[in-house]
């Protein structure tokens, strides 16, 4: 298993989604159970990982390397490193999660889980790709599982969210499609090796560099949705099931700030530098802002949650630009603390939506007398998005914004005010939905049931224990991003402190 | 040592594919007279070109000739072109066997006809001679008209069938005329003497360009490119289903040979490493790529208006895919031409497909609508539906499907050649593509049926060629290296 165990944990999932398809269409259960079951070893070989993992190396782990198409330097290369395994950890749980969140779906069932099975592989191999073309491949096969899962199994207006979804990300996919085409042929030899494009970054010249850095960062930035590419997202996160906005919030919008962590940052420093101290830092800002004034005007109980990973996924991007030890430490993990945080509300949002059918904020109230374990829960996650402290997000905000303060005193302040606006919505919501006068025609609605609280418990446990102690993480972690601090840094010439971590 | 031309009789040996094509031709006419079960003549045409595609591989492992006294030639990539024509063919053959319009119009001349045009094609993509090439497309043209107005006693179909004469006949007008141009300023036919003559500063460089531009509306109107395209989106719609297919896939294939081999040979210079250089001071590079450009995003755009006839939005996408292909063209290098041999026989297998769908369900339903699509996968149809949605975005270029190598390699071959415009605009046009493609699957997958759709079955003949299609653009996506190397060995020209 060493070696192949990354090759396994992409292409099991793949297996499970053939086999769903095979299964007669009656056998509901059956079908459920095989979906859960080939989720169940990638978790398992992600604890594995999390083990063996070196965490003294920069250097990729678990390398797998095989040509692919010799005749255009295509290779199947999978590894991970510091940045990657968080991902690739975070993508497991939440895979093998949604999973169970998704026994409530009826519609076409087996079409369901095998194209969850397929999304859940594309996913894995993303994290794990080393190869350009590879990358781009797995990017790519993403988008055809969710269009139909969003298209099929989403609500009323889903046919709208699902194609604006695509039409965005595939505006992205091309642009960055031409930019690695560039860096194949500018890099000699040419390779598609990410690796290998980054130990050559010295030679690119600063005006492709910049090109080039541009065409992918448009790529990324509708992913994670940066501000202002990010209209698909209040679409798709409110049209998706409960499972699939799951999935969205908490990997895929991942996805473009690792991509720019793996792919601009080591291949295009220079322009990483250039970029990153307005332009990165900037938007990193603008989001937080923004996405936080809109989450408080929303009335749409989904769309607030999905406002407000905007706002999350601008720390990351602020972070990531202060281009320090303490902020870029602070983003990947802001990135896993956002991914379990974030899944946890959508998957409370879920429960309400099973229950009452509708999300509207105002519709409720009084909901703490009638579900009290479940408003409980929801207590947990609200806290835990407002960043309070002993709850993980807090951790990772405070790094982010320690790291920018040095550097940009003025925009650190501010994105520190908004966790006042995140704390207004957050505890607003709270007010309106659970506390008061309980609704009379929500009187006899049951509580949270086993199913949804086996699905929140895990995040839970990892929120709270990561809020008081994040060393598992940050020490994953660290290692890689010094390292590749220092190659940004260094390559550009530009002497930036890379003192040791803050681990507190 | 350079080889010269073989003789008539010593040709004979090399010409054994459309020696059996012309003599099945003939064969079927007469049999037609004697066989009252018109499918056996499907039957006998169907191994006919099975015949043709060995005895086509079969000179894969020869050598490169010239026939004819350099009338056209046997070589690489003369023979990559037969082997696809001859599998388009073949895949048409099949797709009438079990296509309901050509039964009942059930007359056993179409099938003559069909093959009488394939033997055209196989000309067109061998021809070394501009009125050889003349003969051989006025001969695909002459047999398309009676194929699209097959169907006598519809009107539309009688309609596409004027339609495409008369476009026709100003496109080949056109061509002949400007041939007589190049003929004028090169004193010769022969694309190896046009090239010597062009080589050795003979003709100016503005009737040059005249004639080109003149030639090329012959060239552009077979391959649907662009201001030539006007005749596609009515016969396409008008034209049966199996023959639609036919020229979407086969005259556009063999519309790009003879355009590919005339400019590159005669227009051009291979100055070694495969990269091709202008000669006779006309950069018809810069035309082509602006062609490409025009092409795509007219045909994309168009496509896009298309809310109605589903046949009739392929044939905009196909236009569209024209433009794509053209970028292989531009850039004037082996790997371009290898891209765009590579893409077209993608293209077959992903355009045929789609058409394959279209005919189960007008086979069912008598329907090509795209509100005959509501819900195909959810009352029965749910193989036709997702193989549809394969072809469409293999179509649209996703990966990891065939189509999205064949774009791969004509964007590489564009970035390498440092295009960036060319290869921004094509891939912002793959968005484009995305969303009309992507409302035939919508229609199929996100939307229910509302009733009276009626079901659509698969039978086992249709259903064989549907799979694999579908495995075909499938494995592509993944496994393409021995074809792209294939391709890659058959972008050389036999230079005699």
């Amino acid at each position: 298993m060493p070696t192949n165990v990354l090759t396994w944990m992409i292409f099991l999932p793949l297996v499970g989604a053939i086999v769903v398809l095979c299964l007669p269409r009656n056998a509901a259960n059956l079908i459920r159970g095989t979906a859960t079951f080939f989720t169940i070893p990638p978790l398992i070989m992600a604890v594995w990982l999390y083990q063996h993992f070196d965490r003294a190396t920069s250097d990729m782990q678990f390398v797998t390397k095989i040509p692919w198409i010799p005749s255009f330097n295509i290779q199947y290369f999978i590894g991970v490193d510091g940045i990657s395994i968080t991902m690739v950890l975070l993508t497991a749980l939440l895979s093998f999660i949604c999973i169970i969140a998704s026994f409530g779906i009826e519609k076409a069932m087996k079409a369901y889980f095998a194209l969850f099975l397929l999304l859940d592989a594309a996913m894995m191999g993303v994290f794990c790709a080393l190869d350009f073309f590879l990358f781009f491949v797995f990017w790519e096969v993403m988008l055809l599982p969710m269009y139909f899962l969003i298209g099929i199994w989403g609500g009323p207006r889903r046919e709208y969210a699902a194609i604006k979804f695509f039409l965005y990300t595939m505006v992205g996919s091309v642009l960055m499609l031409v930019a690695m085409l560039a860096l194949y042929f500018y890099a000699e030899p040419h390779t598609f090796d990410l690796l290998e494009l980054a130990s050559r970054s010295g030679s690119y010249s600063t005006g492709f560099q910049r090109i080039a850095w541009i065409g992918l960062f448009i790529g990324f930035a509708i992913k994670i949705p940066a501000f202002p590419f990010h209209t698909w997202l209040p679409d798709a996160h409110v049209e998706a099931p409960t499972a699939i906005s799951v999935i969205l919030a908490g990997v895929l919008l991942k996805m473009g700030t690792y991509g720019i962590l793996r792919i601009n940052y080591p291949i295009l420093p220079a322009a990483t530098l250039d970029f990153a101290f307005y332009l990165l830092i900037a938007l990193g800002t603008w989001n937080i802002v923004y996405g936080a004034l809109c989450a408080m005007a929303q009335t749409d109980f989904k769309k607030l949650i999905a406002y407000s990973s905007i706002s999350h996924m601008g720390y990351v991007m602020f972070g990531m630009a202060t281009m320090t030890s303490e902020g870029i430490n602070g983003a990947v993990l802001q990135m896993f603390n956002h991914g379990t945080v974030t899944a946890m509300l959508f998957l409370l949002v879920g429960v309400i939506y099973d229950r009452a059918h509708h999300r509207e904020i105002n519709g409720f109230g009084g909901l703490a007398g009638i579900m009290p374990f479940y408003t409980g829960w929801t207590a947990l996650a609200f806290f835990a998005a407002m960043g309070l402290p002993g709850l993980s997000a807090f951790i990772s905000e405070v790094l982010v914004l320690l790291g920018g303060w040095r550097s940009y005193p003025a925009l650190t302040i501010v994105s520190a005010s908004a966790v006042v606006l995140t704390a207004g919505y957050m505890l607003w919501t709270m007010q309106r939905i659970y506390l008061g006068k309980a609704n009379e025609k929500y009187v006899g609605l049951p509580d949270i049931n086993g199913r949804e609280i086996f699905t929140l418990v895990p995040l839970g446990i990892i929120v709270v224990v990561l809020g008081v102690y994040p060393r598992p993480v940050l020490d994953l972690i660290n290692a890689s991003l010094v390292h590749l601090n220092q190659v940004v840094a260094g390559k550009a010439q530009v002497a930036l402190a890379t003192a040791g971590n803050m681990v507190p | 040592m350079e080889p010269s031309a073989l003789g008539n009789v010593a040709s004979l040996a090399y010409s054994l594919p459309e020696i059996v094509l012309g003599a099945a031709v003939v064969l079927l006419f007469l049999l037609d007279l004697v066989v009252t079960r018109k499918e056996t003549l499907g039957d006998v045409a169907l191994v006919t070109l099975a015949l043709v595609v060995v005895l086509s591989a079969r000179l894969l492992w020869g050598d490169s000739a010239a026939l004819y006294n350099g009338a056209v030639v046997v070589d690489g990539f003369a023979l990559f072109f037969k082997l696809l024509l001859a599998l388009a063919a073949f895949a048409t053959v099949w797709m009438s066997l079990g296509s309901r319009e050509i039964q009942k119009n059930g007359t056993g001349e179409y099938w003559a006809v069909l093959l009488a045009s394939t033997l055209g094609l196989l000309f067109m993509a061998s021809s070394t001679n501009l009125l050889m090439a003349y003969l051989a497309l006025e001969f695909v043209s002459l047999t398309s008209y009676v194929l699209s107005g097959f169907m006598r006693h519809s009107r539309r179909a009688s309609e596409a069938s004027l339609k495409y004469l008369i476009y026709g006949g100003v496109a080949s007008g056109t061509m002949i005329y400007g041939m007589s141009w190049v003929y004028g300023l090169a004193g010769s036919l022969d694309f190896r003497a046009i090239h010597t003559a062009l080589m050795s500063g003979q003709g100016a460089a503005l009737p040059l360009y005249v004639a080109l531009l003149l030639t090329l509306a012959g060239l552009g109107y077979k391959v649907a490119a662009f201001p030539f395209h006007m005749w596609a989106p009515d016969v396409y719609q008008g034209a049966p289903i199996p023959v639609t297919a036919f020229l979407a896939v086969g005259s556009k294939a063999a519309g790009f040979a003879l355009m590919i081999r005339f400019f590159f040979t005669a227009m051009a210079q291979s100055v070694g490493a495969g990269v091709y250089q202008l000669v006779g001071g006309v950069d018809w590079s810069q035309l082509i790529l602006v062609l490409s450009m025009v092409t795509m995003t007219f045909g994309n755009l168009a496509a896009v208006a298309q809310q109605g006839n589903v046949k009739r939005l392929l044939a905009y996408s196909s236009i569209a895919h024209a433009g794509y292909m053209l970028m292989g063209f531009a850039v004037l290098n082996d790997d371009g031409l290898r891209a765009m041999l590579f893409y077209l026989t993608v293209y077959y297998l992903m355009n045929l497909g789609a058409f394959v769908v279209v005919m189960l369900v007008a086979n069912s339903t008598g329907r090509e609508d795209l509100a005959g699509y509501r819900g195909l996968a959810w009352r029965g149809g749910a193989l036709p539906a997702v193989a549809m949605a394969i072809f469409l975005f293999s179509l649209t270029g996703l990966p990891p499907l065939a189509g999205f190598v064949g774009k791969f390699y004509l964007f590489a071959a564009v970035v390498e050649k440092q295009l960036y415009l060319l290869a921004v605009v094509g891939v912002l046009n793959s968005v484009v593509s995305l969303v009309y493609y992507a409302r035939i699957v919508r229609t199929m997958f996100l939307e229910q049926p509302t009733g009276g759709e009626g079901v659509v079955a698969v039978d086992w003949h249709n259903g064989l060629l549907l799979g694999l299609l579908t495995i075909g653009t499938l494995v592509l996506g993944v496994a393409w290296g021995p074809l792209i190397d294939f391709a890659g060995r058959s972008t050389h020209f036999l230079a005699y």
